[in-house]
């Protein structure tokens, strides 16, 4: 590693809901930031600075939103930073509190994401604002029939990693979809959305946030000799790739397999399937699993759909993939990548309760943004040196 | 790899250019025009290519260009392809050149890219601003940014920090035209803030070079090293703070070292008169600093690049012969968030 290791020591959560309309905007971001810092063993006074993320402003009709949030966060005569890369931004988020960290700025940074989508119309405003928006399902289809076409996978896969996720839910506390009864049936049986999503295929709009308390190796290290485990970040990356052009790939994105690159290199990671001991991936549509499965090097390429379909990414599997129950069962868009990043810490913490993967050691979560563009991971272990 | 490191255990990073387009009334070019020339003017001078940076982040505001995911498209303009580190702020290109700072002192990559773009001209700012109050007790009210900037006015004038005549002085100076005598018959917009005391509405953007020490010294003869860095934000409701102080201003002044050695020159984004002379007296600038020698945002105030450009002008200063100069942001009603960056050169 080129830095200095810096440590997740805190991760909270909101309960996420449709509407979450019991708490203000404030509310909502409070309610992750004191799970974060109960669990740190922090107050407030403890954060030096505070990283903000979150998708479209035109979400809740509220620009620039850190302003407002300056208070309910603590953030008055801090540093309060606002990131946004599209749906990858709770990821990077993450990342650029890291590197406050890591470069000596502050000793302990706050990342918090939000979304609370029930305050406006996100379908529009996934249209960039504009009317007969297909949104986000409508645009990923045809990468998802092209994955289906190249890969030869059977249509069933999809119906697995919706209920996968779902069942997975089920042990999540803080989870939005409950679906007691799901079954590959009552996937089936669900309508037809986007050929070939279905309805039960695709996330729920959530109200929710998440934040995470990163902190330099003396707090990882003054936590870990308290008893409670912190997550190193062993290795993080985002990369960009632009929209459309002859010879992209939406399906297998280069910008990915550069992120996955640029990640595994930093934490040394040669071989991701072996090494890897569970994955938070961002999936709001079911067959994004086994795409990111193989754009991140997990499976080979048209081979992800085969690790659905013998059990591999189940939670009794070997490499169990969104135990949280992911993004299919929790959406607060701007808050869906920071989770995935937080879920992929608490379990390499042993923190993850119901859903822990056992023995979990190395663990990446995974977000990205716009029309397969955007990709933010990290990779997270339960020692500095996993590997030796 | 630059592997050379600085006392405090990081890598040296200096802005090496910067370039800006042309700041107009209204441009029909899209945000993703004015970014692909604007970026190229930066980096052509220096002898690279897209290819040569390592790491871009953009700073602009999906409301100002009334369009979600607007940063987006901006990715054709970095020439993202192969795909590049990135990241984008929801910001004034200051903190974009912030984070690229930060990201750059990592010590692994060299050359980093930012911008910051606005066309304010497409909206209306009376319509637009009140949107990033407090959505449930300021947000409602409607209040524009000229109702706001005058009920700071009017503080800092009580405080006796400034007097309409001072702030008038500062009008011509910077504009570099107009008498003041004259302006001082002129009717108010916002008592006590008469048209001169307001910035232009300005379509632009920029866009700036970063390297790391070693780099920076192999691609320009005198970088201008970023000897200090940081921001700060405050309570939001403009009823809760003392107007006629900035205390955010004067911490991130404090965290980035301003009180070490004198600078020459500083740029401040100040859009309204009496935000210089408050700026000035917070940050206790000597009589003999330059204070935007550029004409600042009262000259053009092209929104989420006004403040980057002030971190230009201060580098140009530096690229210049000049020692030491501050550039400041700032973000929010009544400057509730600001950002003070320090370059220096070194011999």
């Amino acid at each position: 590693m080129s830095t200095p290791p810096c440590a997740v020591v805190g991760v909270g959560q909101t309960h996420h809901k449709s509407r979450r309309l019991d708490v203000s905007f404030g509310g909502l971001v409070r309610e992750a930031v004191f799970r974060a810092l109960e669990d740190a063993h922090m107050t407030l006074a403890d954060i030096d600075a505070v990283v903000l993320g979150k998708a479209p402003d035109l979400f809740e009709g509220v620009m620039k939103p850190e302003l407002y949030l300056s208070d309910a966060l603590g953030a008055v005569g801090k540093p309060m930073f606002r990131v946004h890369t599209a749906g990858s931004v709770g990821g990077t988020t993450a990342i650029v509190a890291a590197s406050h960290v890591q470069v000596g700025k502050h000793r302990t940074v706050l990342a918090v994401a939000f979304e609370k989508q029930s305050e406006g119309n996100a379908q529009f405003a996934l249209g960039s604002g504009k009317g007969a928006s297909l949104g986000a399902g409508g645009a990923f289809a045809p990468f998802i029939r092209a994955y289906i076409q190249r890969s030869g996978a059977p249509e069933h896969i999809g119906w697995k990693v919706a209920v996968k996720d779902r069942l997975n839910a089920l042990k999540n506390p803080y989870a939005h979809l409950k679906i007691e009864d799901i079954s590959i049936e009552k996937v089936k049986a669900s309508p037809m959305m986007w050929e070939p999503t279905r309805f039960l295929e695709s996330c729920p709009s959530s109200d929710g946030a998440c934040a995470v308390v990163i902190t330099d190796e003396a707090g990882g290290l003054s936590a870990a000799a308290d008893g409670r485990p912190p997550a190193w970040i062993l290795g993080s990356s985002s990369r960009s790739e632009p929209p459309s052009f002859p010879g992209r790939d939406p399906v297998r994105p280069a910008a990915a397999l550069l992120c996955a690159a640029d990640v595994y290199a930093e934490a040394g990671i040669t071989d991701p399937r072996r090494q890897i001991d569970t994955a938070e991936l961002y999936v709001p549509f079911s067959w994004l699993e086994p795409i990111w499965l193989e754009a991140f090097g997990l499976a080979e390429e048209g081979e992800g759909w085969k690790l659905v379909d013998d059990g591999v990414t189940e939670l009794g599997g070997s490499l169990p993939v969104n135990a949280s129950g992911g993004v299919l069962s929790s959406n607060p868009i701007g808050a869906s990548g920071l989770l995935r990043f937080a879920e992929a810490a608490n379990q390499v913490r042993g923190a993850a309760g119901e859903h822990q993967v056992d023995g979990a050691k190395v663990a990446i979560g995974m977000a990205y943004g716009a029309n397969n563009q955007y990709f933010s991971t990290w990779a997270v272990g339960a020692s500095l040196h996993p590997f030796d | 790899m630059d592997t050379a490191l600085n006392d405090s255990g990081t890598h040296d990073v200096a802005v090496i250019g910067w370039a800006q387009t042309a700041m107009v009334r209204h441009t029909d070019k899209s945000e993703t025009q004015l970014l692909m020339e604007v970026i190229t003017d930066a980096v052509s001078p220096l002898g690279l290519t897209r290819a040569d940076i390592d790491f871009t982040c953009l700073g602009s505001c999906d409301y100002i260009t009334g369009q979600a995911f607007s940063f987006v498209s901006n990715l054709d303009a970095i020439g993202a392809w192969p795909p590049k580190r990135d990241s984008h702020v929801e910001m004034d290109g200051a903190w974009a050149l912030y984070e690229a700072w930060l990201r750059l002192q990592e010590g692994d990559i060299e050359i980093a890219v930012v911008t910051g773009s606005g066309r304010s001209s497409t909206g209306d700012p009376a319509l637009i601003y009140p949107m990033e109050m407090d959505p449930y007790f300021l947000a409602p009210l409607g209040a524009d940014p000229l109702t706001f900037a005058a009920l700071q006015a009017r503080a800092v004038i009580a405080a006796g920090i400034a007097d309409e005549r001072s702030m008038a002085e500062i009008a011509v100076r910077s504009r570099g035209r107009g008498q003041v005598d004259q302006l001082l018959t002129e009717e108010y917009v916002r008592e006590p803030l008469r048209r001169h005391d307001v910035p232009p509405i300005t379509d632009g953007a920029a866009a700036m070079v970063l390297a790391t020490g070693s780099r920076a010294r192999e691609l320009v003869e005198r970088p201008a090293y970023i000897a200090g860095f940081d921001h700060r934000t405050e309570c939001h409701n403009p009823s809760f703070r003392a107007l006629d102080d900035s205390p955010s201003t004067r911490i991130a002044a404090a965290a980035a070292g301003l009180g070490s050695a004198p600078v020459e020159v500083a740029e401040l984004q100040a859009a309204f008169t009496h935000e210089e002379l408050l700026l000035r007296s917070v940050l206790e600038l000597d009589e003999d600093v330059a204070v935007n020698p550029s004409g600042g945002a009262l000259r053009a105030n092209p929104i989420m690049a006004t403040g980057l450009c002030r971190v230009g002008y201060a580098a140009d200063h530096i690229f210049g012969g000049g020692k030491r100069a501050l550039a400041h942001s700032t973000s929010g009603p009544c400057l509730q968030q600001n950002l003070i960056c320090i370059l220096e050169g070194r011999s």
